[in-house]
């Protein structure tokens, strides 16, 4: 059983069961009228759904800790219905559903390393590499001397996400991308 | 977040040099009208009864939480009007708008009532920041406009369910009473909203947060009480002063019930201020102001820590 927080310990990043949901905490605001009751505001992510909530916990109050782990896993392959990663210290294998893959599917080549956070020894969330360096299947061709980047076109890459890419983007390059903002950082030399 | 060196300052220069011109201007202001400066003792031998202010203690005294008892016994004692810039401190506040240690300017006008010490500390506000002129409303409007609940007759559930209609979802295992609402719900939901142009002043509280106001009979009682807000951040707490010493009593005793029943430190009512009162303290309004928060407000700055030199987490 995880520790459990009284609300003046609460700080972001915090994992702790909101209606028995494992949840981590954004951010924390101490709200104390001049004389009245303590309060701590709280907005939280729950990992579950994915959604944020408010919550206003009354000073004194306590809350279990989630028995959440953020470790570092190996994609290996997926399956159509579930991706499989590795625990590269016991070997171990989990599998994520598309659930707690969310967006990261579709930046993840195999051999990508993730973060993954388990719960209860279950994955419930993956997070792409914040880089990642991806071939380009399908784009309109290159238009040659456009280095500025100006403009801009889609481009398929070879895990299925789609990008803006600059004009002079071509099919077979390997583009470096930025998996937060699915923005083009730039082309990876062969 | 930056990772820069804790033992810098927190603030800017700037916000530095903008503090020392506001007290430069408040200490002005006050010395044109004729109000006097004073120090009183930041350690004490007696404390607030507040269920929810908690003292720091040093030794066997108590660091003082607000320069109020000691500036009354001065004003009994016939010193006229009085202010005071000090720390304060309160253990257990911390955030971007709490620090345990504060400072507070604190003045006290014989002969005024709350609507005229509002009038002072709009002419305040408008020379030391130059602001526009300040808003009034009542506690009552202001409630009903934000929340759509009568703050004098609501009850806690149906405080609570306004709460939940706004958004506010509260998590507690023992009770929130009808006061704990009335206050969360005002800085949750009302305040961002207040003072976004010029200073808000909300008055006329109901009378179960009175804290230390004159309550004015009526249907219903109101505490002569009020608050400034400005740009979202409340400012100053006022009060047309409690002077009758033993109303004064009665309220003590029925704080440190509540501080028993929150199994809270027992604190003594402080004799020296009843001893004060019963002897006569003129009918007077007074008035707390945060100096960091103004600070805070004129800088356009979003936490304390913007404006104080080194805030808590680096004192």
């Amino acid at each position: 059983m995880a520790e459990s927080y009284n609300a003046n310990q609460f700080r972001s990043g915090l994992k702790v069961l909101v209606d028995g949901d494992p949840c981590v905490m954004l951010d924390v605001e101490f709200v104390k009228p001049g004389k009245g009751q303590a309060f701590t505001r709280v907005k939280y992510r729950n990992l579950n759904t994915g959604r944020v909530n408010e919550k206003t916990f009354k000073s004194g109050e306590t809350v279990a800790g989630a028995d959440v782990v953020d470790t570092v896993m190996q994609y290996l392959y997926g399956d159509g219905e579930f991706w499989h990663f590795m625990d590269p210290n016991s070997y171990e294998q989990y599998q994520a559903g598309e659930g707690a893959m969310a967006d990261a599917a579709k930046w993840l080549k195999e051999e990508a390393e993730c973060q993954v956070t388990l719960y209860n020894n279950a994955i419930i969330q993956v997070t792409p590499p914040m880089f990642v360096e991806l071939k380009v299947v399908e784009t309109e061709p290159g238009i040659r001397g456009d280095t500025a980047g100006t403009g801009g076109k889609t481009a398929s890459l070879e895990t299925g996400a789609v990008v803006r890419v600059p004009l002079f983007v071509n099919e077979g390059d390997v583009l470096k991308l930025d998996t937060r903002t699915a923005e083009y950082v730039g082309r990876v030399k062969e | 977040m930056s990772s820069e060196p804790d033992w810098r300052p927190s603030a800017t220069f700037d916000a530095l040099r903008l503090r020392a011109k506001l007290l430069a201007r408040i200490r002005r202001f006050f010395d044109s009208r004729g109000v006097l400066e004073v120090e009183t003792p930041i350690l004490g031998h007696a404390t607030v009864t507040d269920p929810y202010i908690h003292s720091l203690r040093a030794g066997s005294l108590f660091l003082q939480t607000s320069p109020e008892y000691a500036m009354k016994r001065l004003l009994a004692a016939g010193s006229g009007p009085i202010f005071q810039i000090c720390k304060a401190f309160r253990a257990e506040e911390s955030g971007s708008r709490h620090n345990p240690e504060f400072t507070l300017l604190e003045w006290y006008r014989p002969g005024f009532d709350h609507h005229d010490l509002m009038d002072e500390v709009d002419l305040l506000i408008k020379e030391v920041v130059g602001s526009e002129d300040a808003e009034r409303v009542t506690y009552e409007a202001v409630f009903q406009h934000h929340v759509g609940a009568n703050p004098h007759w609501a009850d806690a559930e149906e405080l609570e369910r306004a709460g939940r209609a706004c958004g506010v979802s509260v998590q507690a295992s023992s009770d929130v009473s009808r006061q704990d609402w009335l206050n969360l719900l005002m800085a949750q939901v009302i305040e961002p909203h207040l003072g976004e142009s010029a200073p808000t002043f909300v008055y006329d509280y109901p009378a179960d947060l009175a804290a230390l106001a004159r309550i004015r009979p009526g249907d219903p009682p109101v505490a002569e009480r009020f608050e400034l807000y400005f740009r979202g951040t409340e400012l100053a707490n006022g009060y047309h002063e409690l002077t009758d010493a033993r109303e004064q009593r009665e309220r003590f005793t029925r704080d440190i019930e509540i501080r028993r029943e929150l199994g809270y430190d027992e604190v003594e009512p402080d004799p020296r201020l009843l001893s004060a009162l019963e002897e006569g303290m003129p009918a007077s309004a007074g008035v707390a102001l945060g100096v960091d928060r103004l600070v805070m407000v004129a800088a356009f700055a979003r936490t304390l820590g913007d404006v104080l030199s080194f805030p808590h987490d680096r004192a």
